[in-house]
């Protein structure tokens, strides 16, 4: 080895050495704000952090929050992150009004402050990070049942009461994109107002009705586990798939006893590798803040602000028997 | 005595009960095939085993509006401990949910015996007690399907002689009710203080003590009810059951239970309470817009009370005979 070659080595390395301590001297500090601790969904969102501060490197996550879901103790955590100067707070809200002056405060002392899964009201954040927008999760659906359906057939929607907004939209979204599905014919939309009685007796009354009916979507986590108690019962598992959005931890049986073959609900690991990446994005000043602005978020592509600086993440997240066990004591 | 029958109320209630699943099955076929009323008939049977409980209640001129949050807190307790404890065999736990149930039936019944507060304003407070607790106890956390043992959640399903146990527990109830009701002396007992309480007390009955075993057995029905709705449906929740109680009242009241007490029979509060299950079962198949199911079922109540209150309508006594003529 030459000298002039061991010399740009040392000079290489002195040089990554120092590089490497100034980073860590403003190493950027995120911190992740849940609803309460010990809340799955929320430690789950804390991984997906810590997978984006990995990526991104030079970053920290704090992850913390109140004890009991009050807006008082996440306020108290807040004051408590901007007298430690952090550089981002990402706060899923327990209350969208009562955060708003104590994260006015830390915006004031220059934090980026984001709030992602509850938003808070738009004059005390940046920006809101949605888990999923009502178009996605209407395309998500229709998709969970088509994908099991190759041939076509028919499809029946179970929905919680006839008033309810969210789930009407979703419905109305589905029926926007069933062109796609030419093949999926929807033959009803009943009400099971969200009563595991009510929602099983609409089940059992669809498969009567509809003797070759091929599956059932229900977007609401009571109609989605009573519809699948109802096939089960109805010994039709195999001819029926029941589909829709339910928590991993309630549809964890009717996945083991096939009455679902998958559904779908937000990724919470996502979620917060999301919420870490835009709040990473934001306090360097990579990314502004402002309607239209389209944000870069890793592995799950980029998000684009509304005219309310918010943003939807990606369709729910879709969970089958291959992921399950690892989802179902999360949340 | 054919013509006493074919004028009461049991029987116009037969006769509807027979024209809706008629009606039904002229709309969707295959409704009246017998396994198809054997399913309705099961998907009624907590209504039935409720209803019964709570005529009781009515009998004696009270009424407990605790009795679905009684079923939701017993049924959270058994399905906890079924999923913290699967060692633990069924027979115990439901042993567990009717002494429960029990209690918290004969708590109610304290305070309208004892204390003599108005039941409705101390079923009330239950009411909302036990919904309470049912939050306290499960801290809203939900006891999922695959976390309720398989023996837990397969005996009202397990079928003897082509019926679900579910059903049979419901015929029992029946049967015990009819022997009860008509053939002991509480069962006399709960028509004497509903009919005329102060009389009651002068044949030696006791109001408070009999109301009290009312409410005590209406609640221990509450709590068997509560295993069984929770293993039927596989999923315990804060909310199982909400609004359930007015079923119950609904089911009396159609089978002609007088909500003024001391009128009202058990086979008059089982048709109540199928009449009520059929169209319960009827309105999704029937094809009827769900944006209307809710003003027919309720519209089928108030039907059914106004034929109540015709045929129950005392004539006016005429004391004097003389009198009548001279105007």
């Amino acid at each position: 080895m030459t000298l002039t070659r061991r010399l740009a080595i040392g000079l290489g390395l002195a040089a990554s050495l120092m590089g490497t301590t100034a980073v860590a001297q403003d190493k950027m500090r995120i911190a992740l704000v849940a609803k309460s601790l010990g809340n799955g969904f929320f430690e789950a969102a804390a991984r997906g952090a810590e997978e984006a501060a990995e990526e991104l490197g030079g970053t920290e996550i704090i992850y913390t929050g109140p004890t009991s879901t009050t807006a008082e103790g996440q306020i108290e955590v807040i004051n408590s992150l901007i007298a430690q100067r952090v550089d981002a707070i990402a706060v899923s809200a327990n209350d969208p009004d009562a955060l708003v002056p104590a994260l006015q405060k830390a915006m004031q002392r220059g934090i980026t402050v984001i709030s992602w899964d509850s938003g808070v009201a738009p004059e005390g954040r940046e920006m809101h990070l949605a888990p999923s927008s009502d178009a996605l999760i209407g395309q998500t659906i229709i998709k969970l049942a088509a994908d099991h359906l190759p041939d076509g057939g028919k499809v029946a929607v179970l929905s919680a009461t006839s008033t309810s907004t969210n789930q009407n939209t979703w419905i109305a979204e589905m029926e926007k994109v069933m062109g796609e599905y030419p093949d999926i014919e929807v033959v009803a939309t009943v009400y099971g107002d969200d009563l595991a009685d009510k929602s099983y007796r609409e089940a059992q009354g669809l498969m009567q009705s509809y003797p070759d009916l091929d599956a059932i979507i229900a977007p609401t986590s009571v109609g989605i586990v009573a519809a699948a108690q109802a096939v089960q019962d109805e010994g039709k598992v195999g001819e029926v798939n029941v589909t829709g959005l339910g928590l991993p931890s309630e549809m964890a049986g009717a996945i083991e006893s096939g009455a679902s073959k998958s559904f779908a609900i937000w990724n919470p690991v996502d979620l917060g590798y999301t919420t870490a990446m835009i709040a990473h994005a934001l306090a360097t000043d990579e990314a502004a803040a402002e309607p239209g602005a389209e944000i870069d978020t890793g592995r799950m592509g980029s998000v684009t602000l509304d005219e309310t600086n918010s943003a939807a993440m990606s369709e729910p997240f879709t969970y089958d028997e291959s992921n399950i066990d690892e989802f179902k004591s999360i949340f | 005595m054919i013509r006493d029958f074919v004028t009461s109320r049991e029987a116009i209630l037969v006769a509807a009960l027979i024209a809706l699943i008629l009606l039904v099955e002229s709309r969707f076929s295959g409704f009246a095939a017998p396994g198809n009323l054997a399913s309705v008939f099961n998907d009624t049977a907590i209504l039935i085993i409720l209803a019964l409980g709570q005529t009781l209640v009515i009998l004696t001129r009270c009424i407990d509006l605790s009795l679905a949050s009684n079923l939701a807190l017993t049924g959270m307790v058994t399905a906890m401990i079924n999923a913290a404890m699967p060692g633990v065999p069924v027979v115990v736990l439901i042993a567990l949910a009717i002494a429960l149930g029990l209690l918290m039936g004969a708590f109610n019944g304290l305070l309208v015996w004892k204390l003599d507060i108005p039941p409705i304003v101390v079923t009330l407070g239950t009411l909302t007690i036990f919904r309470g607790l049912i939050f306290l106890v499960s801290g809203g956390e939900w006891v999922n399907s695959h976390e309720m043992g398989a023996a837990y959640k397969a005996l009202p399903r397990f079928e003897i002689l082509s019926l679900p146990v579910l059903s049979w527990i419901a015929i029992a109830v029946i049967a015990g009710f009819a022997v009860l009701v008509n053939r002991s002396a509480l069962g006399r007992a709960f028509y004497a203080v509903g009919g005329n309480p102060h009389a009651a007390v002068y044949t030696g009955i006791d109001v408070g003590k009999t109301r009290f075993a009312a409410f005590t057995i209406a609640g221990g029905l509450a709590g068997l009810c509560g295993y069984l709705w929770v293993s039927r449906y596989a999923v315990a929740y804060v909310d199982v059951a909400g609004g359930f109680e007015l079923d119950v009242v609904a089911a009396c009241v159609i089978g002609g239970i007088s909500i003024a007490g001391g009128l009202g029979t058990v086979t008059g509060a089982v048709l109540g309470a199928l009449f009520l299950g059929t169209i319960k079962n009827a309105l999704p198949v029937a094809g009827i817009s769900p944006f209307w199911q809710l003003a027919i079922s309720g519209a089928a109540i108030i039907v059914a009370v106004a034929f109540n209150a015709r045929s129950n309508r005392k004539q006016g006594r005429i004391i004097l005979k003389s009198a009548e003529h001279a105007t």
